[in-house]
């Protein structure tokens, strides 16, 4: 980026809010996903609606890339800089803008903690349930960018089934108000449900309205172990078949368990083979009756031990322990590739046992574990990014996981997004009548493809000027 | 040496690549990171300093100003390190950084001259910290700090001073050492046999606590041991990059303690445990001193580590007009000893209904070793933030096991006017409790 681009843009933002210095771009040239990082040019701390759209105008007009940016917990490489980029961080807009205990919903600022929103909600007894691993860390902007799920996605569903509204800058800079506090909205095209996991190539998100519930009054939280890991994947059949949908239905595998332990000294058992942790909540007795006949399906399925959580603190104690597995595992080996393939419930114990072939056929150690109850696997690869071969075979690994995974009906993430990691496989997922019309939305929005360029999807250079004669002369574009 | 050569030779300081490694950058350290919360800048959080750092030990980038300033920015709380699914060892990271900086042109020389000076000197030297305490004692006594703070005659001359000046904690009238005779009895038959590792501040500034320990111990039936010839820790220097004296002392404290059979060593101070808990991670490659500090570590308990384990008979009386009693976390406590749990068994059940818990109780209060002098600015941040959730308890007592803090919050109490007693855990063990004569 030239010197007059970077003047513009430190006095659209202010100089105390820009930053090229090498150290704050090297601290933006990563997120949470593995392997992935690319250097910014620059990194901004924008005020306000205006400040953002200034910005946008002036990457079509100079050429350069944006990046939005919250907390960088992805897993995806939705946040990775790209080429000649410069990353607005939205971190420091953290305002809970208004809670509304008549409509139930909550108007926030993209910056938001999922995790302190909760919080604040749950203080007038409501609910909002979206629960991603990252809960403490990541925002609210993040969320709706990425459909983030979570541990209680079972029976609550993911972000998209709490975004009521939504304002946003468009690539052009203009500014998006889509939805409102109404239950229903028929009106036109449904923008807000497609904005909801564009992964931020197609505005930078300013503020959500979101939907809350009442808060469960009654939560029962269930600890199953197993010898077997085949068990336990039929557990999680049985429980589905009888009807019953537990608010959230973990399973980890032996070596998550371990890992695990090691980090929180809670007394996992290291021993079995899986664990399904097993929450049920809502009100009165029915919660007791459906605690009682889970009981019955572990039993009957060969359940070496079933523990239930005495109180409240000791269930956060159980699931705070789950939503460690991803670094925990990092114990193990340095670098934790996570990836998220889905299958349809029914195909689970299915796809754990294709997780165990890739491992054996590829040479790679795995930990796996996830949302057994909406059959969103965790499969995470144990390697080290400095070891080129075995990271290879990790990659090939996955190649055959996805394969297997879509095979089965599945899907390539569940909740992750499909960003840098994932879209060389979206055409087997979404078809190239799928891809294509994304591609042409994309475009539709973002005419100069200035806003995260090359993620989802890599849209082709458009043809202009003379036909290059030699390889050289051929530039690599938004890769 | 040219400049070159010696930046590389500096470098190598920095841990290897596959400690470095092991952060899988994930972010869950942000959401506990308190300078992270003030900027909410990557760099200000542990994730973005351990990539800082690995990018310097790699060669990748050199380093600078911001490095500098964000590696001392940094508290050391080590809140990261619990947070830390992955185990990432981020303390000592950061503390190996700050060596390096220290010798660089981006900390004044000054600074770390006067850090090491003031370190080694007093804090470290018990005559040097004796000398010290004794002026600040007579200057407390003569009246003439009640003269200097009616006419802020400090803050004209220099503002850091005078922010020193109210940090200054009140000197105890006797010093504990020259009171706790090398081997004491306990009153009943003897149970157990302990050393007493008296800490420099404990010893100067809060004598009365080294004596109460003293006391808890003689009732749960320990025959204490307290060398003479013990030094200070070395946990203040080590922390702020100058290792090798802290090494030095730690081969001095192995050598004063193993000349005496004892089964515990227990401190009250919640620095010195866990720097003294570090040893044997410190001389691991001390071909003559690691094994013997792998056995001085192991023993190394803190005073509430220590009852809520053994669980002696004590007898308290209940008291009704107690008020409300709340408990802060000191980091070294929570977070470098994971020492968690057994300080609040311990007052709950002297405190009963009276107890509540802190909001952000495990979140740091800034003291952080000496930064609330050498950064009172920033240090004053996390102070108001920990003196709001106090306020918001009605505590009547604020209790926390680290000397630090506790002179931290005292000032805190006093500058955002809450009205809270701040002691020492054994402080309040031994009001309450019924000695059996």
């Amino acid at each position: 980026m030239d010197q007059q681009t970077s003047d513009k843009l430190r006095l659209i933002v202010g100089k105390e809010n820009y930053f090229d210095s090498q150290e704050d771009k090297l601290v933006y040239s990563y997120d949470g996903t593995p392997v992935y990082r690319h250097l910014p040019e620059a990194v901004v701390f924008p005020n306000d609606d205006e400040q953002i759209s200034q910005i946008l105008k002036l990457a079509n007009q100079e050429k350069f890339n944006v990046v939005p940016r919250g907390s960088g917990t992805g897993l995806s490489g939705g946040a990775i800089p790209t080429d000649n980029s410069v990353v607005i961080v939205m971190t420091k807009w953290n305002k809970i803008l208004e809670i509304d205990p008549n409509n139930l919903t909550a108007t926030v600022q993209p910056g938001v903690v999922t995790g302190i929103l909760q919080k604040e909600v749950e203080k007038i007894g409501l609910f909002y349930p979206p629960d991603p691993g990252s809960m403490n860390v990541c925002t609210i902007g993040g969320n709706v960018a990425n459909n983030a799920g979570g541990l209680r996605g079972l029976k609550y569903g993911v972000t998209k089934n709490y975004v009521l509204g939504v304002e946003m800058i468009l690539p052009n800079g203009e500014l998006l108000k889509t939805g409102g506090k109404n239950m229903k909205d028929v009106a036109g095209y449904n923008l807000r449900d497609f904005i909801v996991g564009s992964e931020g190539t197609l505005g930078v998100i300013t503020k959500v309205l979101l939907k809350l519930i009442p808060k469960p009054t009654q939560t029962i939280t269930l600890l199953i172990f197993f010898d077997k890991i085949i068990d336990a994947g039929k557990t999680v059949s049985d429980i589905i078949s009888s009807h019953i949908v537990p608010s959230m239905m973990e399973f980890l595998d032996n070596t998550t368990i371990n890992c695990v332990e090691d980090y929180t000294h809670i007394g996992l058992p290291r021993k079995s083979e899986a664990i399904l942790l097993i929450e049920i909540d809502g009100r009165g007795s029915i919660v007791q009756e459906d605690a009682e006949t889970i009981r019955k399906i572990a039993v009957k399925n060969n359940a070496s031990a079933l523990k239930g959580a005495a109180d409240e603190a000791e269930a956060n104690i159980l699931k705070t322990a789950r939503r460690s597995a991803f670094s925990a595992l990092a114990r193990r080996m340095p670098t934790t590739i996570l990836e998220d393939a889905t299958v349809p419930r029914s195909e689970l114990p299915v796809m754990i046992e294709k997780v165990s072939k890739a491992a054996k056929m590829f040479d790679v150690t795995f930990g796996n574990f996830g949302h057994a109850g909406d059959g969103n696997l965790h499969p995470t690869c144990l390697t080290d990014e400095r070891d080129i071969k075995g990271l290879d075979n990790a990659h090939r690994a996955f190649d055959f996981i996805f394969n297997e995974a879509i095979k089965l009906g599945g899907t390539i993430t569940g909740e992750h997004g499909t960003g840098l990691a994932k879209k060389h496989f979206l055409e087997q997922v979404a078809g190239p009548a799928g891809v294509d019309m994304m591609k042409k939305i994309k475009i539709a929005v973002d005419h100069n493809n200035i806003l995260n360029p090359g993620k989802i999807f890599t849209i082709s250079p458009k043809c202009e000027g003379s036909m290059p004669t030699k390889r050289e002369q051929i530039k690599d574009f938004n890769v | 040496m040219s400049k070159e050569v010696k930046y590389k030779e500096l470098i190598k300081v920095l841990p290897h690549d596959d400690i470095l490694q092991q952060c899988m950058h994930c972010g869950m350290c942000l959401a506990v990171c308190p300078t992270y919360d003030l900027t909410k800048m990557e760099r200000s959080s542990p994730r973005g300093r351990i990539a800082m750092i690995k990018s310097v030990a790699r060669g990748e980038m050199e380093m600078s100003r911001t490095f500098a300033d964000e590696m001392n920015f940094c508290l050391d709380c080590q809140a990261c390190e619990t947070a830390c699914p992955a185990g990432v060892k981020y303390g000592q990271m950061v503390e190996t950084a700050r060596v390096v900086v220290d010798e660089t042109e981006y900390v004044s020389k000054f600074n770390t001259f006067l850090k090491r000076f003031l370190l080694r000197r007093f804090v470290a030297s018990r005559f040097g910290l004796k000398f010290v305490s004794r002026l600040l004692w007579l200057y407390q006594k003569s009246g003439l700090q009640k003269f200097v703070r009616s006419t802020g005659v400090l803050n004209i001359i220099s503002k850091k001073l005078n922010d020193a000046e109210k940090l200054s904690p009140k000197i105890a009238d006797r010093f504990s050492d020259s009171l706790i005779p090398e081997m004491i009895f306990p009153k009943r038959e003897v149970k157990k046999k302990v050393a007493f590792h008296y800490g420099c501040l404990m010893n100067t500034m809060f004598a009365d606590i080294n004596l109460d320990t003293i006391e808890i111990l003689k009732e749960c039936g320990c025959l204490i041991i307290t060398p003479k010839d013990q030094v200070c820790c070395g946990s203040l220097s080590g922390h702020n990059g100058d290792m090798d004296f802290a090494l030095r002392q730690a081969r001095k404290n192995i050598d004063a303690f193993e000349k005496h059979e004892y089964e515990y060593l227990i401190s009250n101070s919640a620095g010195c445990g866990a720097f003294m808990k570090d040893y044997a991670h410190l001389l691991k490659d001390d071909p003559e001193y690691s094994e013997k500090a792998k056995i001085f570590s192991s023993k190394v308990k803190d005073i509430t580590e220590y009852i809520a384990e053994q669980k002696p008979e004590l007898q308290f009386e209940l008291n009704k007009n107690l008020g409300k009693v709340t408990y802060h976390d000191a980091c070294h406590l929570a977070h470098a000893q994971k020492v968690v749990n057994q300080p609040r068994e311990i007052i709950k059940k002297l405190a009963g209904d009276n107890y509540t818990e802190l909001e952000e109780a495990n979140w740091c209060c800034g003291s952080a070793g000496i930064y609330n002098v050498v950064r009172y600015e920033d240090s004053l941040k996390q102070l108001e933030r920990k003196m709001n959730n106090i306020k918001n308890t009605h505590a009547k007592i604020v209790l926390t096991g680290n000397p630090g803090c506790m002179g931290q919050i005292k000032h805190g109490a006093e500058k955002f006017n809450v009205d809270v007693e701040v002691l020492h855990p054994v402080t309040f063990i031994k009001r309450m409790i019924k000695s059996k004569t």
